[in-house]
């Protein structure tokens, strides 16, 4: 199968259980989002198909390969890319040194001590082309600690992409960014490439229902239910158990 | 192309700087020989600590071990001093290898204790082994061959000089290489965030143990060039307090930019041998001032002065 397939996926910090028997897919092309109260375990199952955090029992899959005992730079060669829910970037480098480092890394030349990084033509013509596509140009070489929060996100879903994944995990992507930047990264996640396959992990729900067609809820380390967001906005369980206290905001 | 010539600016200055002091001061080849090994060794810190980011109070045991095997592979093998530099420089980089493998896997103050520990544990095996090393009398009996066979080690320390200004020079430009190399970011991506290095799939604990193999390798050539130089190698060579100063030198230098090192070099080690020479018994309150008005002042090193200059005058310029 292509994709992520997880099954029976459950995590335990001693007698706390954090994941439960959690069945999940992610096929290229899914825009999936996940959301549940504060503590429902959203983090501890991105950690867990990311490599930080080794499961307790169950199996993650990815393209059909068992992944579940691979490093978390591991799994990042093999196209499972996450964004992190605090903006996470080289802060003291350009957003072209940002990007060219990643690119760097990508192909491999991370080893290379003796040719200057700026020397490879190819780096450079794709560091550009992801500054053309996230209209970066007029920050290209300013420092990542000087920009707005917004900004820095757009850099680091840039930096992100550069990694050319095929999965795509994104942490709560809107979280910081004031709204009146909000449209920027939902522009932004509209744009990505068709066939990736993105998972959302987010409060902000104007921003799920605009770029989630299937929405997964996860309570208490359990898979709730799952559907579109036409669904998830009409089941009473969800509206009573999570949404109950933002629906008439 | 005048970026690339600016950058390379103060380093020229700093090789003129020590071609004028040889001329100047022909009595006191030895004191300089001293000043530029040290550097060598600041520059080997400079990329384990200033580029990589991992804090060391142990790179002397890598200097050490270059010296002893510089003359051990003198006494033994060969007296050629280049064959002895690249003998050293391996011993360096296999010993910081080794014990690279197992100190970084932790960090902070645990990362701190063990290099210490390692520095120790080389300074004790050196104690101990006197059939091979000397013991605390020293390894001595050391011999060279003329540099390419062409140069004598004379009794001022001309050829000295020479050999540890040119080894300095290429050290200088290799590690000016990585810096700018795709490997040297890798390495200030580390420094910054190495979160976001494993996030964009990078293993950082093997890119760790390669800088700091290559910083051992450096610091090797340094113990190598004091054997060599001085002909005798001394448990001084893993001793904390050689550690600790190349410390000191690289903060009141500047970290992270190589020419901070070698100018923090220069400075800490000539007004130890001023404040030494004209107060036997206080100078240590100098080097305490001095590194106490650099951190307090100019926490970049020494290397800042122009900008801190420059915003002085600019808010002067706009009051």
């Amino acid at each position: 199968m292509q994709g992520l397939e997880v099954r029976g996926l459950t995590k335990r910090f001693g007698g706390l259980t954090v994941s439960e028997d959690i069945d999940f897919d992610l096929v290229p092309g899914d825009r999936k989002a996940l959301i549940g109260p504060n503590g429902a375990g959203k983090s501890t199952f991105s950690n867990l198909v990311t490599g930080i955090l080794r499961p307790s029992a169950g199996t993650i899959r990815f393209d059909g390969m068992d992944i579940g005992r691979l490093s978390e730079a591991q799994r990042v060669k093999r196209g499972i890319a996450k964004t992190f829910q605090i903006t996470t970037l080289f802060r003291d480098l350009t957003v072209r040194e940002n990007l060219a480092l990643t690119i760097l890394e990508r192909q491999g030349r991370g080893y290379q001590m003796l040719r200057r990084a700026g020397r490879h033509a190819d780096t450079g013509a794709e560091v550009a082309a992801l500054i053309d596509q996230f209209k970066l140009e007029a920050l290209a070489d300013t420092r990542v600690a000087d920009l707005a929060y917004g900004q820095q996100r757009l850099v680091e879903l840039a930096m992100t992409l550069a990694l050319k994944p095929r999965v795509l995990i994104l942490d709560e992507p809107a979280a910081g960014v004031p709204s009146s930047e909000t449209h920027l990264i939902i522009d932004a996640i509209e744009a990505l490439p068709p066939e990736l396959a993105v998972l959302i992990i987010e409060h902000d729900m104007d921003l799920v229902f605009r770029v989630a067609r299937q929405i997964i809820v996860l309570v208490q380390g359990r898979i709730l239910t799952e559907g579109t967001p036409q669904e998830i906005a009409t089941n009473a369980q969800v509206r009573e158990l999570y949404l109950g206290g933002h629906g008439h905001d | 192309m005048n970026t690339t010539m600016k950058s390379w600016l103060p380093p020229l200055a700093l090789l003129a700087l020590a071609v004028v002091l040889y001329f100047a001061l022909p009595y006191n080849l030895a004191f300089l020989t001293r000043i530029l090994i040290m550097a060598v060794l600041v520059l080997s810190l400079d990329l384990v600590l200033g580029f990589a980011g991992i804090a060391t109070l142990g790179q002397a045991a890598f200097y050490g071990a270059g010296a002893y095997a510089a003359g051990l592979f003198a006494i033994h093998v060969w007296a050629d001093p280049v064959a002895g530099l690249l003998v050293a420089g391996l011993a360096g980089a296999a010993l910081a290898f080794v014990s690279g493998l197992i100190v970084l896997r932790t960090h902070g103050l645990t990362l701190i204790m063990l290099t210490i520990a390692v520095a120790s544990i080389c300074h004790e095996i050196a104690n101990k082994a006197r059939d091979v090393t000397g013991g605390a009398d020293g390894l001595r009996g050391i011999r060279m061959e003329p540099v390419l066979g062409l140069w004598q080690f004379d009794f001022i320390g001309k050829t000295g000089f020479w050999y540890a200004l040119t080894v300095l020079a290429v050290v200088f430009v290799l590690l000016t290489l990585i810096a700018r190399s795709p490997f040297g970011l890798s390495l200030r991506g580390i420094h910054e965030s190495p979160e976001r290095m494993t996030a964009i799939g990078v293993s950082v604990y093997w890119r760790r143990v390669t800088a700091y193999t290559l910083g051992g390798g450096i610091a090797g050539l340094a113990g190598a060039l004091s054997a060599q130089v001085t002909q005798l190698v001394s448990l001084e060579s893993f001793s904390f307090t050689l550690s600790a100063e190349a410390l000191i030198m690289l903060i009141l230098g500047g970290t992270g930019r190589l020419y901070g090192a070698v100018l923090g070099t220069l400075v800490f080690m000539w007004v130890h041998h001023w404040a030494a020479a004209n107060d036997p018994f206080n100078w240590l309150f100098v080097i305490g001032g001095l590194v106490l008005a650099v951190v307090f002042f100019l926490p970049r090193g020494i290397i800042a002065i122009p900008t801190a200059l420059k915003r002085l005058g600019g808010r002067h310029a706009g009051t």
